[in-house]
């Protein structure tokens, strides 16, 4: 049983569901640590002063905003607590979305809800967020950090993925897409095909590192000291005859299935 | 667009091809994440930004990249170490194409999954075959997902169509999302009565979309008003040296990534169509050109002695909360070379320690 991380109160009209909040990611990297080659002892870090290349004690640094090219305005400790967001146990869903309308480039990091208390009310809530198909949009301030969400129903649960604020988000929407002569029906036919014949639905299961693994291996062998040998990966080449490629693509695709 | 949103990182950071079956669409990725437009940074008790730096802690050595390896701690205190070399070589071979296996209904890839999003930006006006693609992919709602390699390092991803442009969002592995079971959370029990109760709810308060405006950083934009209006007073202000972006990974090129974006989608180099031959990126000077030459303790010697100068200069001449501007713009002009020699050492240990976890 997982600990959770902490414990709000989602507000949903005049609703409050008691929650507990859980990270949903799980760190499984391989994490090495940064050495001196020489003596092979890990490496420190400190901060210094770039002119001098003294070290800058923690009690004698300050925070700053560039507000233009190389002019930066010192912002005391006292003004920065002023503009803190203000501490809070509340995730407050202001208004529900279609579950589409939420690119998938402004998702986040993301969190799990699990009820704490009124467990009923929770399970209803994402039962009927599923049904409508729609997601929560949510607010929260967690440990001093003011966050916006998702709330969507996750395996009869509720899920909150954190979204990237509006300003680090380029949408799709604000491009226009590549331009060129009209595409063919038999193209269009053909690549229809061939995507429905590598149909299939969604399974997390195929989301698997292979690279992490080796990663492993390379260590254990080396520490009965092995080595590995690399090669080089040719590079791309351009379809010119598409609708012929699509066409044996199609057949090759077919035959798998038929095997 | 405020000056400071037109600041984003606008290189191509992967080339390659997405292939479906035999056709192969050569693209170009560009992140869809621009950087956060002002953070908060570090500063001296002078308000110089400062640097990060690795030392050894047994011989006190001031650290560059050359001189840092990475280890993996077998037992406590015992490390294998572990080159570059050798985790290139661990890289799938298939590295500079994204083969399409499987094509799943959108709607179906768990938003727990995604990581960053990129565009996916036809190459050298190759565009059919991207069209082709993006069409059909929207007309059928599906996302594709495939695996690719980038900067050593292997990715799942999934590849949507949206609006006529393919955009790749990176996935989190499957053991790299729990799982309600994973975190013991309770077997759902579902109340008829209560679930009609919360549609309700629900529908009341439905909208058609989302509000971009409703996902703004406030955080930032307070910080940002209380640093304007401290600067229209005069009151703290500090000016560095133009090269104070020290945090950046070697060779960022500053562009509006957007005019970018939209010149590339029209299959053009330049991202104000102007003069060819020239980059569509603006290279920020005195960077990729200095990196390779200073290498070394000369350097480093003379970088802290024309350092100190500086410095005496600087503190003499007023305290931190009130400095006067030409004071700082000629602390800016000395400083610029002796900038792009410290950043071999900030700059390299840097990238390497993004690299170390694995």
């Amino acid at each position: 049983m997982a600990r959770a991380m902490w414990k709000a109160s989602l507000r949903v009209g005049k609703e409050a569901l008691p929650v507990k909040l859980y990270s949903a990611v799980e760190d499984t990297a391989v994490h090495f640590r940064l050495l001196h080659a020489r003596d092979h002892v890990p490496v420190a870090q400190r901060m210094v002063d770039p002119d001098t290349e003294e070290e800058v004690a923690d009690e004698d640094v300050q925070r700053g905003l560039e507000i233009e090219e190389g002019v930066f305005i010192v912002l005391q400790p006292d003004e920065l607590a002023s503009v803190e967001p203000e501490a809070s146990r509340d995730i407050e869903v202001t208004r529900f979305v279609p579950r589409d309308s939420v690119d998938p480039g402004w998702y986040g990091r993301p969190y799990m809800l699990g009820p704490d208390g009124k467990a009923e009310d929770y399970f209803a809530l994402a039962a009927a967020l599923e049904e409508a198909g729609r997601f929560g949009i949510a607010r929260w301030v967690m440990r001093g950090t003011q966050y916006s969400g998702a709330l969507a129903p996750h395996e009869g649960r509720l899920a909150l993925i954190a979204l990237k604020p509006a300003e680090e988000v380029v949408s799709t929407a604000q491009l226009a897409p590549p331009g060129g002569p009209a595409l063919q029906k038999l193209e269009r036919q053909l690549a229809e095909q061939l995507i429905a014949a590598l149909d299939a639905p969604f399974d997390p299961e195929i989301l698997h590192d292979d690279y992490r693994g080796r990663v492993r291996e390379l260590i254990a062998a080396k520490a009965k000291g092995k080595t590995v040998r690399f090669k080089e990966a040719p590079p791309p080449k351009v379809t010119s005859d598409l609708s012929g490629a699509l066409r044996k693509s199609l057949q090759a695709a077919k035959e798998r299935k038929i095997a | 667009m405020p000056e400071d949103l037109k600041r984003a990182q606008g290189r191509s950071i992967w080339s390659g091809s997405i292939s479906f079956g035999l056709v192969t669409v050569p693209v170009q990725l560009f992140s869809a994440t621009r950087r956060r437009p002002v953070s908060l940074r570090m500063l001296g008790p002078e308000g110089t930004p400062l640097a990060r730096q690795y030392v050894c802690p047994k011989d006190g050595e001031v650290l560059s990249g050359d001189d840092i390896e990475r280890g993996y701690e077998t037992s406590k205190g015992k490390f294998v170490v572990v080159t570059d070399e050798e985790l290139e070589a661990l890289a799938p071979r298939r590295s500079r194409d994204i083969a399409l296996e499987r094509f799943v209904p959108r709607e179906q890839i768990d938003p727990a999954y995604f990581v960053r999003s990129y565009f996916l930006v036809p190459d050298e006006g190759q565009t059919k075959a991207y069209r082709l693609l993006a069409e059909t992919m929207e007309a059928t709602g599906r996302a594709a997902l495939g695996n690719f390699v980038m900067r050593d390092k292997a990715y799942a991803v999934a590849i949507f169509a949206d609006e006529g442009i393919l955009h790749a969002e990176t996935l989190r592995f499957a053991d790299e999302v729990r799982t309600a079971e994973d975190l013991g959370l309770p077997e759902p029990k579902v109340v008829k009565k209560k679930v009609a109760q919360m549609a309700k709810l629900v529908k009341q308060l439905s909208e058609t979309r989302l509000k971009e405006s409703e996902l703004r950083d406030e955080s930032t934009a307070r910080h940002l008003e209380l640093a304007r209006r401290k600067h229209a007073r005069g009151e703290d202000v500090v000016e560095a040296p133009e090269e104070a972006g020290i945090e950046e990974p070697d060779g960022v090129n500053v562009i509006d990534l957007m005019a970018l974006l939209k010149a590339r989608m029209r299959g053009r180099k330049s991202a104000n169509g102007a003069s060819s031959g020239s980059s569509p990126l603006k290279k920020r000077p005195a960077r990729s050109s200095t990196r390779k030459t200073a290498s070394g303790a000369s350097a480093r010697k003379k970088t802290t002695a024309n350092g100190r100068s500086t410095r005496k200069k600087a503190s003499a001449s007023s305290s931190t909360r009130k400095k006067a501007s030409a004071d700082g713009r000629a602390t800016r002009k000395k400083s610029t070379a002796r900038r792009a020699a410290r950043k071999t050492s900030t700059g390299r240990s840097a990238r390497k320690a993004a690299a170390a976890a694995r």
